[in-house]
């Protein structure tokens, strides 16, 4: 098994222990994906965490979409923009970097 | 990671690749691990005596299936299959062909099933099951959707997805699971859906939904309801219909023809997946298990009718296999199925697919449009495997082809289709059915897509097509995966009820929903 800065991760790259997530990893993560983590990077990777929190799960892509719209403007709530910020999507990446594990299903 | 793997270049006709031996070789997808594999009943890793195992396994199934070992006997290679396999077009791996593919089983059952293979094996092409041939298997086996397209071409109506089936089963006996199926499965089994969606979080996720239409359409209350015991309508939909996109924009398209028509119908937390893979890791008793939790639901929430959403593989499930797997239809025997057999309404088809209901909402001019709402789109529509070659629509020969497009045509004013030998019974997979829409079978995945990316080219150059509607969760993730691959617009995809949406005139006052009452404690 692979690990990033001493945290084991599966074959995909998603941590194996949610509970080892710390920023430096996600930045780490990222870097290995060369993207730069900005504010906005931080705001999704933060609201991830927070409703991973509360539901166990991933937000469905409309509900980030929403989320997002609120806080950074309408304009930058739709799944566009997020694949601007995740180039392999904001599931898949975003969850990455934000120690989420991957969604999974026809999706 | 990934293999990098060169994007093929769309030739101008769907042409006989060369062939490339071996190019197509490889682990296959990630294998399962005792935490997924044990629920499901299977091994956790590779048995000490696999070989043994497996050749049971194999006794065993064509015993059970008749059909397994009629498919296994009778093939005369006469090469009609050959050349029908997207993945094979698509990759030019010889082993792709459809009965090279059949052969890595056929070759083992004939070692050990048959006389002249126990004798004389090298005359008759059997084999041994090793290692190499064990790896054949699960490589090979991982690179077919079950779309059985080449079935439709053989003479004998030899069904390679049974085949394919067949293998993955004794594959998951002798200890080696998919990674991809298999988790999900646990999932659906535990939590009620593909996603493991709890019932928490699918609730918020539909109350922004609802609060997200009434936005749009200036203040018309569609509700998405959730275990509403005593509902008319008990709604089985992909849980991708509510997590990813455009598949949201077809589960949108539901609630406002529920709400147009003034139906009392309900989602259920406990049952909230159309998907079945049971059936594509070829396990009855999977199948079975997944198909029970829908009973138990409608059951529970004494609900009359049963319906399906825009899914390709849960509306075989559905249509094939739910009246003796759970009493949804006729046939089933036992107490409970025969409690839901009364219970169900028998005015309505049961299952009745989303697009059959729409479709006969048209048909009375119950549903008022405003076509021109599509007039940006020229749309087209791919045939998704499992509806257009398992199933039925209407209960008219050819409905699961007709209905969809009459929806499609009542709604949008531009539609064409595709070449004629590439939709209908003949239709090319998306590439991404049958358990293989995951990262780790990408290159197969874009390489299958050929086919349906060369047609769908030629009418984007003729008739300036740029709407893509599929009835198939899977589909729908599959080409906005693939799509931009062949310089497309990944948004190009739609659900049919997305264009219902779009065009739906919403002119019916707000309905009165006091004969039902919600199961749900409140809230503590």
């Amino acid at each position: 098994m692979a690990d990033i800065l001493g945290a084991e991760v599966d074959e995909e790259g998603f941590l194996v222990d949610l509970s080892d997530w710390t920023k430096e990893i996600a930045e780490q993560m990222a870097k290995d994906d060369d993207v730069d983590l900005s504010d906005e990077h931080w705001d999704v990777i933060n609201f991830l965490r927070d409703y991973f929190e509360e539901y166990q799960i991933a937000p469905a892509v409309r509900v980030l979409t929403k989320a997002i719209a609120k806080r950074m403007g309408k304009d930058k709530g739709n799944s566009k923009y997020l694949y601007t910020l995740f180039p392999y999507g904001p599931g898949k990446q975003g969850c990455r970097f934000a120690g989420l594990p991957k969604p999974t299903g026809c999706i | 990671m990934a293999k990098e793997f060169d994007i093929p270049v769309l030739p101008t006709y769907l042409e006989i690749p060369e062939l490339k031996e071996g190019i197509m070789d490889g682990e296959g997808p990630f294998k399962s691990v005792q935490e997924f594999q044990n629920p499901l009943g299977f091994p956790g890793k590779k048995v000490d005596n696999w070989q043994q195992v497996a050749i049971d396994k194999i006794g065993e199934l064509k015993s059970k299936y008749r059909s397994v070992q009629v498919f296994l006997d009778s093939c005369v290679k006469c090469g009609a299959c050959t050349d029908k396999c997207h993945y094979f077009l698509g990759s030019s791996d010889p082993k792709n062909m459809p009965v090279a593919r059949q052969d890595l089983f056929r070759s083992v059952y004939r070692r050990h099933f048959t006389f002249a293979g126990k004798y004389f094996p090298k005359l008759v092409g059997a084999k041994e099951l090793d290692d190499d041939m064990l790896d054949d298997w699960y490589n090979y086996f991982h690179q077919c959707s079950q779309c059985r397209r080449c079935s439709v071409f053989c003479p004998y109506g030899i069904d390679t997805a049974e085949i394919s089936m067949a293998a993955r089963e004794v594959l998951d006996a002798v200890g080696i699971g998919q990674k991809y199926c298999n988790q999900i499965l646990g999932k659906a089994l535990t939590i009620g859906n593909n996603l493991g969606l709890p019932e928490p979080a699918l609730r918020d996720t539909l109350l922004d939904l609802e609060e997200e239409i009434e936005e749009e359409t200036g203040g018309v209350a569609v509700k998405y309801p959730l275990d509403q015991k005593g509902a008319e309508i008990l709604l089985i939909t992909p849980s991708a219909d509510f997590f990813a996109e455009p598949h949201i924009d077809g589960l949108i398209g539901y609630g406002k023809v529920f709400h147009q028509d003034g139906v009392s119908w309900t989602l259920s937390s406990y049952a909230s997946e159309g998907a079945n893979f049971g059936m594509f890791i070829g396990s009855y008793d999977v199948m079975r298990k997944a198909a029970l939790r829908i009973r138990k639901a409608a059951l529970d929430l004494e609900v009359s009718r049963v319906m399906v959403g825009e899914c390709g593989h849960a509306w075989r499930v559905a249509y094939s296999f739910w009246n003796t797997l759970s009493g949804v239809g006729a046939g089933a025997t036992d107490e409970f199925a025969q409690k839901l057999q009364d219970q169900l309404d028998h005015r309505y088809p049961q299952p009745q697919h989303i697009i059959e209901y729409t479709h006969d909402l048209i048909q009375r001019g119950k549903l008022a449009f405003d076509k021109s709402a599509n007039d940006d789109r020229t749309v087209t529509f791919h045939d998704s495997c499992n509806v257009a070659r398992a199933t039925n629509m209407g209960g008219i020969p050819d409905g699961q082809f007709i209905l969809p497009r009459d929806v499609i045509k009542a709604v949008c004013n531009n539609y064409v289709d595709m070449e004629r030998s590439t939709i209908k019974e003949v239709t090319f997979c998306c590439g991404g059915g049958g358990g293989l829409l995951t990262d780790d079978l990408m290159e197969i995945r874009v390489k299958g897509a050929v086919p349906r990316m060369q047609a769908l080219k030629v009418v984007e150059k003729d008739n300036g097509v740029n709407t893509l509607a599929a009835i198939c969760a899977i589909c729908k993730s599959q080409f906005s995966k693939v799509l931009p691959k062949f310089d497309f617009d990944p948004y190009m995809i739609v659900s049919v009820h997305q264009l219902v949406s779009e065009a739906i005139i919403m002119d019916k006052p707000q309905t009165d929903t006091d004969d039902v009452t919600s199961v749900e404690t409140s809230e503590t």
